[in-house]
């Protein structure tokens, strides 16, 4: 049985910030670190937005787009490292707010930024199975970085969901690979609202390590060569990892320019390789082959083979907003507002 | 309001889940259990109908002094929006700036936070709408 992706849906929170004007409040060079992150600007989300609230987006973007009944998905899961309770599921919201519920299976999931990918590994698994006919796979974060450390400059929201089935696919997942080792490059304990990471320790030995090992395990297990495909996408937690990761393994920038995203909006988490997957297929023809190899700190690697069938050519991509317009949607605003809407200011209780 | 409160109108306020009578087709929103235009003859004859999301902006105002709950938004939109299925509804216009705003604008539904009860307590959605 085939198994791939029916319909797809994203969202991006419109306010944005720009590096000097982080660095302008801390005293740091902030032209120096969007320089060396390769970011321009990333996107915060509003005092109202959450990760529930840009999944329901993704999800009802991506049922706008196909004609599939909600009350088919047998499954959805929600992957991300910011769901707004620690219980209490996002994915049960967002079920209701796709009228899925009830008769369907649900859960969060959490593998730092890899957690939308494990979604659709899981969709692929329970229709494949026959378990299920379809299934929701949604990566979005809300991710912070502490006040004046470096994943300041980064840390952004965004979120893309999936619908994977087995009939009227408009891109065929011919393979999944996955690498996973205990690498502690990056975490955060319970009732701790900043995460810590390992500093230099998060580069050779956690992201490229693993993408590295989990692209080659996953082109040799096809039998495929960077050459053998028209797009690829690598998690991208700044503009810098990806492009050299690509080089070390011998994809083009042509090859990693559609999907590479992080620059305009920033690190999105477990929305980033969802998200620029989606960037992809907004412009992908028929017959496109497509690799994409997310991240997720601790660490692992989920590497995927694509196909674009013919159906991309009547896939109704108005129905919702494309990646870029979703990018070029956007109002600038200052670190104190950051601060504000990212509730970095201490307030009075009853303050929301 | 009381989290159980909340949660019984979650169809309403996550999916605009209106009424019809099945008697006249009067739409109404929030839904109602008899019809205002045909009382006792529209009894058991209403049936849910889920509105579009799409309407245009008849009235709007903008919001300086807020409710505790509403502090990080303020100033914030405050509209009527004429759904394009007939219903007038009060909500928030969220993603534009007031000055931006106008008459007949076309909005659209989305799902946001709409407060909270304390750091610790439910969060609650619901609607607001943003330009079309
Ligand atoms: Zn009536």
């Amino acid at each position: 049985m085939n198994v791939g992706i029916v319909s797809y849906g994203a969202y991006i929170p419109r306010f944005r910030i720009v590096p000097p004007e982080i660095g302008r409040v801390w005293g740091s060079d902030g032209e120096a670190m969007s320089k060396g992150l390769m970011i321009f600007s990333k996107s915060v989300p509003g005092p109202d937005e959450d990760v529930i609230t840009i999944s329901v987006e993704a999800a009802r973007n991506m049922m706008r787009r196909t004609s599939t009944s909600p009350k088919e998905i047998g499954a959805l899961y929600v992957g991300s490292e910011s769901h707004p309770y620690a219980v209490k599921p996002s994915g049960t919201i967002v079920a209701e707010a796709i009228e899925a519920s009830p008769h369907l299976t649900v859960a969060d999931l959490e593998f730092a930024c890899k957690a939308g990918t494990a979604g659709i590994q899981m969709c692929m698994g329970l229709v494949g199975s026959g378990m299920v006919k379809y299934g929701v796979a949604i990566g979005a974060d809300t991710s912070q970085g502490a006040p004046g450390d470096p994943l300041e400059y980064s840390a952004s929201a965004g979120g893309a969901a999936y619908l994977i089935g087995s009939q009227d696919l408009i891109a065929t997942i011919n393979g999944t690979y996955s690498y996973t080792t205990d690498t502690p490059d990056f975490w955060r304990r319970e009732g701790q609202p900043y995460p810590s990471h390992g500093g230099r320790f998060t580069g050779e030995p956690a992201y490229f390590k693993h993408v590295s090992a989990c692209a080659k395990g996953m082109m040799e297990r096809m039998g495929t060569k960077p050459e053998d495909y028209q797009y690829a996408v690598f998690h991208q937690p700044n503009g810098k990892f990806p492009t050299r990761v690509a080089k070390m393994l011998g994809f083009t920038d042509k090859q990693i320019e559609v999907g590479l995203i992080t620059p305009h909006i920033g690190n999105t988490y477990s929305g980033a390789v969802p998200l620029g997957l989606a960037a992809i297929l907004d412009v992908a023809k028929p017959n496109d082959r497509i690799f994409a190899v997310a991240y997720g700190s601790g660490a692992g690697c989920d590497g995927f083979d694509i196909t674009v069938t013919e159906n991309i050519s009547h896939f109704k991509l108005d129905a919702a907003p494309t990646i870029q317009q979703l990018i070029e949607r956007k109002k600038m605003i200052d670190y104190a507002t950051y601060a504000k809407y990212r509730r970095k200011i201490m307030m009075k209780e009853g303050g929301s | 309001m009381t989290t159980a409160r909340f949660w019984r109108d979650n169809a309403t306020r996550y999916n605009l889940m209106a009424t019809r009578c099945g008697s006249c087709g009067k739409v109404t929103f929030p839904p109602r259990h008899v019809c205002p235009i045909c009382h006792r003859r529209s009894m058991g004859k209403m049936e849910k109908f889920r509105l579009s999301g799409k309407g245009e902006v008849y009235s709007f105002t903008l919001v300086h002094e807020a409710p505790a709950a509403f502090e990080l938004q303020k100033p914030y939109i405050v509209a009527m929006i004429k759904m394009d299925e007939g219903v007038m509804m009060t909500a928030q216009l969220s993603d534009c700036e007031y000055a931006e705003v106008k008459i007949g604008m076309r909005v659209k539904a989305t799902l946001r936070k709409i407060g909270e009860e304390g750091a610790g307590g439910v969060i609650h959605y619901g609607y607001k709408f943003v330009p079309e």
